[in-house]
């Protein structure tokens, strides 16, 4: 006897996947897709409702342990399940960084304990994120850490990154690389171009992105270990990440919702929300990040959820605190900016938050909508219109506070079990 | 008489978005601040009872000073708070700072502050009117105001006369306010200096851009030569002082080269012999202590145009 989604349309590209039908779930697992005779089940009725596959995020800032004031755990996996999100990868540039095996089962026992969303910890690349010793990886991975990546800063030893490279793969888990030349960027909080040049930013070109890409995809076809580029946000690194996959590479790699939605002309204000790090940059960057998207050169949406107080926001610009949340309405804003208007397809958004980011991860069993797939499912009512407030998180840093968006979960299973929205 | 009565704004974030008009009145009320100046008794009731902060999160000696002189000769009462740094090395955000200001009910805040953007921040955060004395690298639009009112004192209008600023264009928010202004008057603007520090993306503001110093003196009617900070040097935007000097200083020889009624202007303070040879304050006509009296006058006028209402003119006691 299994549950019976039944009279959804059923909607993942990953698996060229879209129809209406029916979804039976046994055991945690997608047991059948298709016409089941519901004789012996549970039927539950999803008419009127797209069933997907649930999203997958390969970068979210949960901030625990010691920031917990910005959010927790148990809010930031909350705020995933309200978004559509079954499968979170935690950042580890938390405050000790998770840079050791006790560190990742304590991530793993408080997602456990919230209960939401699934919670697959990154450990660091080097001990401390200081880019010098490596992190015991091995350690790290027996206990369920499934990236490595010292997110926040590069790590701009070549030989170090080689090492952690070759190491890493060895243990078949990927590593992230947050690409910025830091001799490059220095002290700069924008994007280098005629209008902040005007306002008076320190800046950095968009080069010191694209030499970090470069390097680290030199790096990827010297050691042939899975390489990951988080947060692209350059025209010259989409090309660079297009044309490394051209030449066969294990190049993967992520763009955020943010450098997806604006430019930097939102800086005009001074409106520190639009402070994010890479910063935003121009329309040609998001013109190309989409086309990039678009063609399958960038494999996932990523959101660099990153929750901050009101404070950490209030100071002056070149001092708040970069970043955004996104969790709880990135579909939505992202259906309802970008697919609506015609601007990105609905297949190319639904791959990139799940097909996408599981090939990242090497899991072939998530993300998706056929037999033996693990039974992590989001019925979404795609016409509904809310506004964005009173979410889950702990933060509300993000622009689009008091929008309205399309789109909204109504129903959510993870491994089987159906979840409270 | 002036074109217009009032400034657009109730504040004066920058010079960018300024109108010639705009322009005109503050340099016609300063004309006429600038002669009272030099009366023995300095001193005029127009802004009695209104209070003006002067808020310096940045080190001045200069700026701080000028602004307090125009506004105690304006007769208005004022605060000042110098602190080093931001507020966040107090552990106080910017927005907390601005909200313990309004709640003293201040008339006019005057700010410095090293993030660009603090002014306009502060602006959209209190009913007092806010004076940007320098945000950043942003602007400082008194200061460009100022030079432009020593200008047009030296040589009437400067329409269509060629300025050429040399030196630190990119960390300098007086570079900045200038174009804008300058722009805004009809004047062109030239920008010459190391290309590190003269990037080409000034372009889009509307001046015109050069590395090679010896072929823009001569076709320059107005040189204005920027402080250059030791700091550039570590920072790798050139190489060393002396090569400076032989580049981008302005020195006998090269200034031998320029039109004869050329106008030489510094906003201070003036690193003798490095952006500027003091040989060559003998060869043209120097305003730079002009400028400083001319500070006070221009800083009058802004006070005076944002802060005196309707009822003072009432009075009759406008300038």
């Amino acid at each position: 006897m299994g549950q019976l989604l039944s009279g959804a349309r059923l909607f993942s590209p990953g698996d060229g996947l879209d129809m209406r039908g029916d979804v039976l779930v046994e055991n945690g697992r997608i047991a059948k897709v298709g016409k089941v005779d519901p004789a012996g089940h549970e039927v539950v009725d999803l008419t009127g409702l797209v069933l997907m596959p649930g999203f997958i995020d390969l970068h979210a800032h949960l901030r625990e342990p010691g920031e917990e004031y910005k959010e927790t755990i148990e809010t930031g996996t909350l705020s995933a399940k309200r978004g559509g999100y079954t499968t979170v990868v935690s950042m580890p540039n938390t405050s000790p960084p998770i840079d050791s095996p006790e560190a990742v089962r304590f991530v793993i026992k408080k997602a456990k304990e919230a209960g939401h969303a699934k919670v697959i910890p990154a450990g660091t690349i080097t001990k401390g994120r200081e880019g010098k010793e490596l992190a015991e990886m091995g350690l790290m991975a027996a206990e369920g850490a499934g990236m490595f990546t010292d997110d926040g800063s590069w790590v701009s030893s070549s030989s170090v990154m080689r090492r952690a490279m070759e190491y890493a793969s060895a243990l078949g888990i990927p590593v992230a690389s947050h690409p910025e030349d830091g001799s490059l960027s220095g002290k700069a909080c924008a994007h280098e171009g005629p209008l902040t040049l005007k306002l008076g930013f320190e800046t950095a070109p968009r080069e010191a992105e694209d030499i970090a890409v470069a390097r680290d995809i030199f790096l990827c076809g010297l050691t042939g270990a899975r390489l990951h580029l988080q947060h692209i946000s350059s025209l010259g690194s989409a090309e660079l990440v297009r044309r490394a996959k051209d030449t066969g590479l294990p190049v993967t790699a992520e763009v955020t919702p943010h450098h997806l939605l604006f430019t930097y002309e939102a800086l005009q204000t001074y409106d520190t929300l639009y402070k994010v790090n890479p910063p935003l940059r121009e329309e040609k960057d998001r013109e190309a990040l989409l086309s990039a998207l678009a063609d399958g050169t960038l494999d996932a949406i990523a959101t660099d959820h990153a929750p901050h107080s009101p404070f950490d926001k209030e100071y002056e610009f070149p001092l708040a605190a970069p970043g955004m949340i996104w969790l709880e309405m990135a579909f939505s804003a992202l259906y309802t900016m970008l697919v609506l208007p015609g601007k990105l397809s609905l297949e190319r958004l639904v791959e990139s938050l799940t097909t996408g980011p599981a090939g990242v991860l090497g899991l072939n069993d998530r993300g998706r909508i056929r037999e033996g797939a693990v039974a992590d499912l989001v019925a979404w009512d795609m016409s509904e219109e809310w506004e964005v407030r009173g979410l889950a998180s702990l933060s509300r840093n993000n622009p689009l506070f008091g929008k309205v968006l399309s789109a909204k979960p109504k129903r959510i299973w993870i491994d089987g079990n159906e979840k409270e929205l | 008489m002036p074109l217009m009565e009032r400034l657009r704004s109730k504040d004066l974030i920058g010079l960018e978005g300024i109108t010639r008009e705009e322009l005109e009145l503050i340099f016609i009320t300063a004309d006429t601040f600038r002669v009272f100046l030099e009366r023995p008794i300095r001193k005029l009731p127009t802004l009695r009872g209104k209070t003006i902060l002067n808020m310096f999160f940045e080190a001045s000696t200069r700026t701080q000073a000028s602004f307090d002189l125009a506004a105690k000769r304006l007769s208005a009462d004022t605060v000042s708070v110098s602190k080093k740094g931001s507020s966040v090395e107090k552990g106080e955000t910017l927005l907390d700072t601005l909200r313990n200001i309004d709640a003293m009910k201040i008339d006019a805040v005057v700010i410095r502050h090293s993030a660009p953007g603090a002014a306009a921040f502060l602006a959209r955060n209190t009913e007092a009117s806010v004076i940007n004395a320098g945000d950043g690298l942003h602007e400082h639009p008194t200061q460009a105001l100022l030079d432009m009112f020593t200008l047009r004192r030296e040589m009437g209008d400067f329409k269509g006369k060629r300025i050429l600023i040399i030196g630190d264009i990119l960390h300098s928010r007086v570079a900045r306010s200038n174009i804008f202004g300058m722009k805004a008057w009809g004047a062109d603007v030239a920008l010459c200096g190391p290309r590190p520090l003269v990037p080409e993306e000034f372009r889009a503001m509307g001046a015109e851009v050069s590395w090679n110093l010896e072929e823009e003196i001569p076709k320059a009617d107005v040189i204005m030569a920027l402080r250059i900070q030791n700091e550039r040097l570590s920072e790798s935007f050139f190489p060393s002082v002396r090569e400076f000097r032989r580049l981008y200083g302005i020195t006998p020889d090269k200034i031998a080269k320029a039109k004869d009624n050329v106008i030489l202007m510094h906003p201070g303070p003036v690193n003798w012999d490095v952006e500027l040879d003091p040989r060559v304050t003998e060869m043209v006509k120097t305003v730079i202590l002009d400028q400083v009296t001319n500070g006070v006058a221009v800083r009058m006028a802004v006070l005076y145009l944002l802060l005196a209402g309707a009822k003072e003119e009432e009075n009759g006691t406008t300038a």
